[in-house]
């Protein structure tokens, strides 16, 4: 930043401010606070936009003055990713939340960034259908933010991630462009798929306005088991038992942790006469393993791995190995954790996506981290921290971004030459 | 392209990887979509990634356009060489080179045909699930670049979603890895954007698919209306009833003349034909077909069948899949469309088309995927009759301005390629387009790779909206600025 950019950045309260409130309203304008840092950094000034020009707007003036600028949707995930080399501005879009159009008959919404997933659920349920994905924090989680951070969960694995959802988004880029792609039909290949591009992008290409979704009945019926298991391999046997057989399952995860043998469960959902159909075939294929039928619903189990209660002593990490290699990879997690003598829980999908909660010294669980990555990483799979204790060590979240760096690179360069959205929380510095 | 470069060129693939005589280089003028025609340079046939790169890195110092080309069947003009440029044929590439079932992933070479992955997996009871009907002759390659659909994508999705990972050789020669055989690779989704650029953003070498399991039953339903009007409107409950049926498609009258009497598909002749296929475990599916049964009649189906055996669910896919085909003997000539509309804009489209088809006096059959409101009509005329090309042509244009005011799409599986880039300016705002143009940028700056498709107008890579900055190849006098 050159010293004028500089000067610009630090004089926020003068001209670029009046600028600011010109276009949102003084009330849209406010100094940050404490509780608007940013993984560690302070920003300067939270601006609330309540329009798509607006953030265009807003956008194109910040990054002309140099400004850094951290898009934010409910705030949940704002941890996620390493810490923005600066911070000028918070652009909420906590008012921009309109659910513009839901055309059931067509099982597709078009929704604005910030309205919650609770919200978009609940509208969505009015006509018995959803958005088939399970992201943490419904409910202050935004539409925006989950795409930006490709939150899933474990509905995933039976209709597919944000990738496979999302069909159109709005982006606005930093030189105030607002830019459109896909569409409102769930089959189109006119033009590069964009949407795909930015969902997981972290905001760090553009900030996305507005998306478009395909939709998912919701289901007539639903019935859940639990098998419980006397080791991770018996674990694994069981899942991929599960994933080579005719059943046709919703989801399935699997629990794992230092304190307890593994359990695994699945979610079935459909006729009635299909249920009954789909326990019997079960119950064959885990036996001799007891299958229970279970009642409390399963989706808060990775909320409950979030839970933090000594956030200063605990890491979270979301992990991707393959399908097989999940029982070799929990071993590795015992094994490493043990020797860095620090408690461990995990909670592993059929996808072989999965998340792992650390607990112990700040210098071990780096060393466990450190460690685990290097082991994953050498298997084709990837090791992401999430949450880590404000005083650990400089640790990159993403680790390797493999031979196509250079060219995310590029592609960054093309949309944000000069840096503005998030600088430095997204892969290789990015 | 100078005697020596040709040389290198020719050392790289070897003799009988070059083809550069005319009388050979005609079979790659043209794709699928015959109407444009460009007579290439040369024509390469690697055989390995090294190879391509060596080739890629040639075209780059010469700064020679390439278009990379699978089997050739793509109906958009997307293989279609251009002015000047060299064709890469990958059809040499075709090894499959892993399977691995526990993981459910098989590794590919882009020349390997589609119908060979799920032959290779069937064994096990597995198949790789896109489906286009070209299926028995189009290349993987060919389907990663044109996110090729089918009639099973309402269910189980399109090229993009079985895609987990691709090799690819950027269009300056350099080798780069996208996704993986794990999900969520760290960093930007670089194979969600590759696949569907249309040979764009560079050619991919090696492609990593995931495989589905089979389900446990499949149940293909027939249902006879007497007009499009019920078929669609029987279409419509069974997706409010909350099914997701694995297939829902629909022919009119013309296309199940045209189908009889090229397949003999045994279909029942009517105004509207439904096929529905559900799939999954046999109680739920039974379960199911049971409401689409009552859904069908109660909407006013004349006639319904199910399919009772493999042989005949065969019988009933291979007049759809032969229905493009099957026009031949019913019209002389004929445009494939495809547009895709709302499945709720279906009636009224339709009738939009059939009161501009009298007014023409050009006959249109439709043949679609009506589960997603995937049209394909094709117009049909007779070239020797004076004016009926050009009527047919305006036609087929004035279809697909019907789908973009519907708040559809200008192609859902087919590709824009050569065909439809004029119509990316009626779908797309500027801005819009500009924004895809920079992500060509960052993966082809000189512009190399297929380089007059997709796009209206193409952009060179430096320019920036407001700050005029000369591209070094402009003001070194090679390119000019549109």
């Amino acid at each position: 930043m050159d010293a004028a950019t500089k000067h610009e950045a630090s004089g926020l309260h003068s001209a670029l401010r009046y600028k600011f409130i010109a276009i949102v309203g003084n009330e849209n304008v406010r100094a940050a606070t404490a509780a608007d840092a940013v993984a560690g950094v302070h920003p300067k000034l939270v601006i609330e936009v309540g329009t798509e020009s607006e953030i265009a707007e807003i956008l194109r003036l910040s990054n002309a003055a140099g400004l850094a600028v951290i898009p934010r949707g409910g705030g949940t995930k704002l941890g996620w990713g390493n810490s923005p080399e600066r911070a000028d501005l918070v652009l909420s879009t906590a008012r921009l939340n309109e659910i513009i159009e839901h055309a059931w008959a067509d099982l597709t919404v078009t929704v604005e960034a910030g309205c919650t997933i609770q919200r978009l659920q609940e509208t969505l349920a009015e006509h018995g259908q959803r958005l088939a994905l399970d992201p943490l924090w419904p409910e202050k989680a935004t539409i925006g933010g989950v795409l930006s951070a490709n939150d899933s969960g474990a509905l995933r694995s039976r209709f597919g991630a944000l990738r496979d959802l999302i069909i159109g988004a709005t982006i606005a880029l930093p030189d105030g462009t607002l830019a459109s792609s896909g569409g409102k039909v769930v089959k189109n290949v006119a033009g590069y798929d964009l949407p795909k591009l930015v969902t997981g992008a972290l905001g760090t290409l553009g900030i996305i306005t507005r998306a478009v979704f395909r939709l998912h009945p919701l289901p007539r019926n639903t019935r859940s088991f639990s098998v419980a298991t006397a080791n991770a391999e018996e674990a694994q046997r069981f899942a991929l038992a599960v994933q080579d057989s005719k059943l046709a399952h919703t989801f399935l995860q699997s629990h794992f942790s230092d304190d307890a043998s593994p359990v695994s469960d699945i979610l079935f959902e459909g006729t009635e006469a299909g249920l009954v159909g789909q326990e019997a075939q079960l119950r064959n294929l885990a036996a001799p393993a007891r299958v229970l039928e279970t009642s409390t619903s399963s989706w808060t189990a990775r909320e409950k791995l979030w839970t933090l209660a000594d956030p200063e002593n605990t890491v979270i990490a979301k992990i991707s190995v393959l399908p097989a290699n999940v029982a070799r990879t929990m071993k590795l997690v015992e094994h490493i954790a043990n020797g860095q003598q620090v408690r461990w829980r995990a909670l592993v999908y059929a996808t072989g996506l999965g998340w792992l909660r650390l607990e112990g010294k700040v210098g071990a669980l780096r060393g466990a981290l450190q460690a685990l990555r290097r082991e994953l990483e050498s298997q084709e799979g990837s090791l992401v921290a999430l949450h880590h204790p404000e005083k650990m060590p400089s640790f990159d979240a993403w680790g390797n971004a493999g031979d196509a760096l250079p060219l995310m690179k590029a592609v960054k360069q093309q949309l944000d030459p000069k840096s503005t959205l998030n600088p430095g929380r997204f892969v290789g510095g990015i | 392209m100078g005697m020596q470069t040709f040389d290198e060129l020719r050392a790289i693939v070897g003799k009988h990887g070059f083809i550069s005589s005319p009388e050979e280089l005609h079979t790659y003028e043209c794709d699928g979509l015959t109407y444009f025609r460009v007579m290439p340079r040369a024509v390469l046939l690697p055989s390995s990634t090294e190879q391509v790169q060596a080739i890629v890195r040639i075209c780059h110092r010469e700064r020679m356009p390439f278009v990379a080309r699978g089997s050739g069947t793509g109906l958009s003009g997307g293989a279609l060489p251009v002015e000047n440029g060299i064709v890469i044929s990958l059809a040499r590439m075709n090894r499959i080179l892993e399977v691995d079932f526990p993981n459910a992933r098989v590794v590919v070479e882009p020349g390997v045909i589609n119908l060979d992955v799920t032959g290779r997996v069937s064994p096990q009871d597995y198949f790789y699930a896109p489906d286009p009907s070209s299926q028995s002759i189009c290349s993987i390659g060919g389907n990663v670049a044109e996110n090729s659909g089918g009639a099973h994508c309402l269910k189980y999705g399109f090229t993009t979603t079985h895609v987990l990972g691709l090799e690819v050789v950027l269009p300056d020669g350099t080798l780069v890895h996208f996704g993986g055989k794990t999900l969520d690779a760290p960093g930007y989704d670089l194979a969600g954007v590759f696949v569907g650029s249309e040979g764009t953003l560079g050619i991919a070498t090696e492609v990593i698919l995931r495989i589905v399991k089979r389900p446990e039953c499949v149940r293909t339903l027939l249902a006879a209306f007497p007009s499009t009007n019920e078929a669609g409107a029987a279409v419509s409950d069974i997706i409010t009833a909350g099914m997701l049926p694995a297939a829902i498609e629909m022919m009119d009258n013309l296309s199940i003349q045209a189908a009889e009497a090229a397949v003999h598909a045994n279909y029942p002749n009517c105004g509207g034909l439904l096929l529905v296929e559900l799939d999954g475990p046999v109680a739920e599916v039974e379960a199911l077909m049971t409401q689409v049964n009552e859904i069908c009649r109660s909407n006013g189906a004349s006639e319904i069948r199910v399919a009772q055996s493999d042989a005949e669910r065969a019988l009933v896919w291979k007049g759809r899949k032969a229905a493009f085909a099957a026009m031949g003997r019913i019209s002389p000539n004929y445009i494939v469309q495809d547009g895709v509309i709302p499945r709720t804009a279906l009636p009224r489209v339709l009738s939009e088309i059939e009161r501009l088809s009298k007014e023409a006096g050009v006959r249109v059959a439709n043949v679609f995927h009506a589960g997603d409101g995937n049209l394909h009509p094709l117009v049909l005329y007779d070239r020797r009759i004076a004016g009926q090309e050009k009527a047919a042509e305006a036609l087929s244009a004035q279809i697909l301005e019907l789908c973009i005011a519907a708040g559809g799409s200008i192609t859902g599986e087919h590709g824009v390629g050569e065909d439809k880039k004029k119509a990316m300016a009626k779908m797309f705002a500027e801005p819009d387009l500009a924004t895809m143009q920079r992500v060509r940028c960052a993966f082809d700056p000189m512009q190399l790779s297929n380089p007059t498709k997709v796009f209206p107008t193409p952009r060179l890579c430096g320019e920036k909206p407001g700050e005029y900055v000369p591209h070094a190849s402009e003001s070194a006098g090679i390119a000019e600025r549109y």
